[in-house]
């Protein structure tokens, strides 16, 4: 790949709950353990392209949400590194600091949430680039309106407050906030999951606009298969805190290697298909608390054998620019136990 | 056959401080037993008020001021409270969309299953436990007997929408109105619940009203599609009709704008403006101002103009194939 703008190196992320006093003095008289510990991302390299687009997909609990956190800054990696352009974001778990976060900017799910409700919208937008002396004070107000006017809305709204907006135009507010600090990466966590179709198609257009106008990067989190293939170059899935296949869109979407992905694809209902017949994924999804050993799908797989129960599957590339862990992809010695492929 | 569930000219209004919005506007369809109506629209539609107003479950401000809701022949609303009381739950019931705010956190599931079913039924504990064991080893809750003994959050979101889902089934209903009730699951385990909610329909003969939002879930699961817009069905028929052929301008913008039918980049085509507030809504067409066909003839209100099996209400509905 050329020219990777974004390096996640070996990032996990893990959130520890120590128990209270009682049961920690309990622990100490019994010498049990009762912390409890979260591998919400574990052991993620992944890396995106100067104006590439990154789909990061997965269910509930996968960790995704956590891996934009990282990329963001707002978590600091148990493990591994985040860089931007071989820097730091945030700090590393070294403790090194380096200011370099307003060069990624987030976008919510909620828009109401996330838009504060006191604050007119121009002041919104204007707020990043004027505490980080990004432009003259005298441009600001022209540059809002410049703004406003480049995601979809009027400059007059700038004198508005949020509530006088729908959830589509929050969300047209939270573009022009995050594109107020001009910044190298974008991370959208679930930026359209919460609105309508006819709203989502709206924002999503709005997207793929700005990217073409702006040469965005941009990391795309998103439960939602058909719209990550509407717009990601490049689609890495995760299940319980690991990417388990990374593959360009086309090529995934086309022919997924991993037998997650395969379920994955075979649970969403689509339209024009007609009257389906599901095959859903069987059983829960496992608690990232006490992740299943070996391969974190095997409980769920229908291929999966003895290896997978023991071992942890490394990442290989069947080809340039695929990438996938799992067994039956390795040396193909997953299924001893008579499962066929 | 006779319908299980027939709603004629329902109508719900709520009084605001800017007027009354008829949230449910001249509603009607019938759910024959067995078959799955897929209700659709974006939010403001009115989708989960015709939910709540089959049910009798409107509360001030709002009012039920009109139409017929006849479940297996009987009117509800010409019954007494008492008398809806006795039908909720047994005749028709209701799956709402978040299980964690319909269950009872400091219940044990099988005690409240329990109750839902000696609510209608004269007997005894351990058969009232029984009743709702079975009725979760029908939605695929696997070692059902031990899931009866669990408090609420002790199951996954998946797991609670099942015992929500067998909590309705306690008394095999003609008709149970699910108000979206796998928005908020994982797709695997949507898949799982939908698989689970066709087997119903088919081998018991439960007749189900499935609201959603969700285009593509409806398409996969329903037999019919009715589409809600500022609180009318525009247009209703069966799934193949409807997804394939969508005769009303907005059911094919709907459509349209569903990201999995396009070339990938590709824009999207989008249906201008946003779904309009239900006070002072405009007279005529409700969708005229967004409208790609609207003309002057849209500023009265349409009639169908489709055929009965599928009906659009629409000047210039898209031509049939």
């Amino acid at each position: 790949m050329t020219d990777p703008i974004l390096k996640i190196d070996g990032v996990s992320k893990r959130f520890t709950r120590k128990p209270g006093p009682i049961v920690s003095g309990i622990d100490k008289l019994t010498g049990r353990n009762s912390t409890q510990t979260v591998h919400a991302v574990n052991d993620v390299t992944l890396s995106v392209a100067r104006g590439e687009v990154l789909g990061i997909v997965g269910e509930s609990g996968c960790g995704k949400s956590s891996m934009g956190r990282v990329v963001s800054g707002i978590y600091a990696p148990t493990e591994g590194t985040v860089t931007l352009e071989g820097k730091p974001v945030a700090r590393d778990h070294r403790g090194n600091v380096e200011k370099l976060t307003t060069r990624v900017q987030m976008i919510h799910q909620d828009p109401f949430a996330s838009l504060n409700p006191r604050m007119k919208v121009g002041e919104i937008i204007a707020e990043g680039p004027r505490i980080h002396g990004l432009i003259p004070a005298r441009e600001v107000q022209e540059r809002v309106r410049s703004l406003l006017e480049q995601v979809g809305l009027e400059g007059a709204y700038a004198n508005r407050l949020p509530h006088q907006f729908s959830g589509g135009q929050r969300q047209r507010v939270a573009i022009a906030r995050a594109l107020a600090m001009q910044p190298d990466l974008l991370v959208l966590d679930e930026a359209v999951a919460s609105l309508d179709v006819s709203i989502q198609a709206q924002v999503l257009n709005l997207f793929m606009k700005l990217r073409r106008e702006l040469d965005l990067t941009a990391l795309f989190i998103s439960h939602d298969l058909s719209v990550v293939r509407h717009v990601c170059d490049r689609v890495a899935i995760m299940y319980l805190g690991r990417v388990v296949e990374t593959a360009p869109a086309d090529e995934l979407y086309a022919k997924p290697l991993h037998p997650y992905t395969e379920a994955l694809f075979g649970s969403v209902p689509t339209l024009g298909t007609g009257r389906a017949r599901f095959h859903p994924i069987k059983g829960e999804i496992p608690s990232p608390i006490n992740p299943p050993k070996g391969c974190a799908f095997h409980p769920r797989c229908p291929l999966a054998g003895p290896r997978c129960k023991a071992e942890v599957p490394r990442l290989v590339t069947p080809s340039d620019n695929r990438s996938v862990a799992c067994h039956l992809q390795d040396g193909g010695t997953g299924t001893q136990t008579g499962a066929t492929a | 056959m006779s319908a299980a569930l027939e709603v004629k000219g329902l109508t719900t209004q709520f009084s605001t401080r800017k007027g009354a919005v008829t949230a449910v506007n001249d509603v009607s369809f019938s759910v024959q037993p067995g078959r799955i109506l897929g209700l659709v629209g974006e939010s403001g539609s009115g989708k989960s008020v015709t939910g709540f107003s089959i049910m009798g479950l409107i509360d001030e401000p709002g009012r039920i001021i009109g139409g017929q809701v006849m479940v297996q022949g009987a009117d509800m609303r010409k019954m007494s409270t008492e008398e809806q009381r006795k039908m909720r739950g047994r005749a028709v019931s209701m799956v709402f969309q978040d299980p964690m705010m319909t269950l009872n956190p400091v219940l044990r599931v099988g005690d409240q299953m329990a109750m839902a079913v000696r609510v209608h039924d004269k007997v005894n504990k351990a058969a009232a436990w029984e009743r709702a064991r079975e009725a979760l080893e029908i939605v695929g809750i696997p070692a059902p007997r031990e899931r009866l003994q669990a408090y609420p959050h002790q199951l996954s979101g998946g797991m609670r929408q099942r015992v929500a889902i067998a909590t309705a089934l306690l008394h095999r209903p003609a008709v149970i109105i699910a108000d979206e009730p796998t928005t908020a699951l994982d797709v695997s385990i949507q898949g799982q619940i939908l698989a689970e909610v066709r087997r119903l329909a088919d081998d018991i003969g439960t007749a189900i009203v499935w609201v959603t939002h969700d285009l593509a879930v409806v398409s996969s699961l329903a037999d019919d599609i009715a589409v809600m817009y500022a609180g009318r069905i525009v247009e209703s028929g069966t799934a193949e009709q409807v997804i394939a052929n969508p005769r009303h301008p907005y059911t094919r913008g709907l459509i349209d704008s569903v990201p999995g039918l396009h070339e990938p980049g590709q824009d999207l085509p989008q249906i201008p403006g946003s779904t309009p507030q239900l006070v002072n809504l405009p007279s005529g067409c409700p969708f005229r101002s967004r409208c790609p066909r609207a003309t002057d003839i849209c500023a009265s209100f349409p009639h169908n103009t489709g055929t009965e099996a599928h009906s659009v209400l629409c000047h210039h509905p898209l031509e049939a194939t």
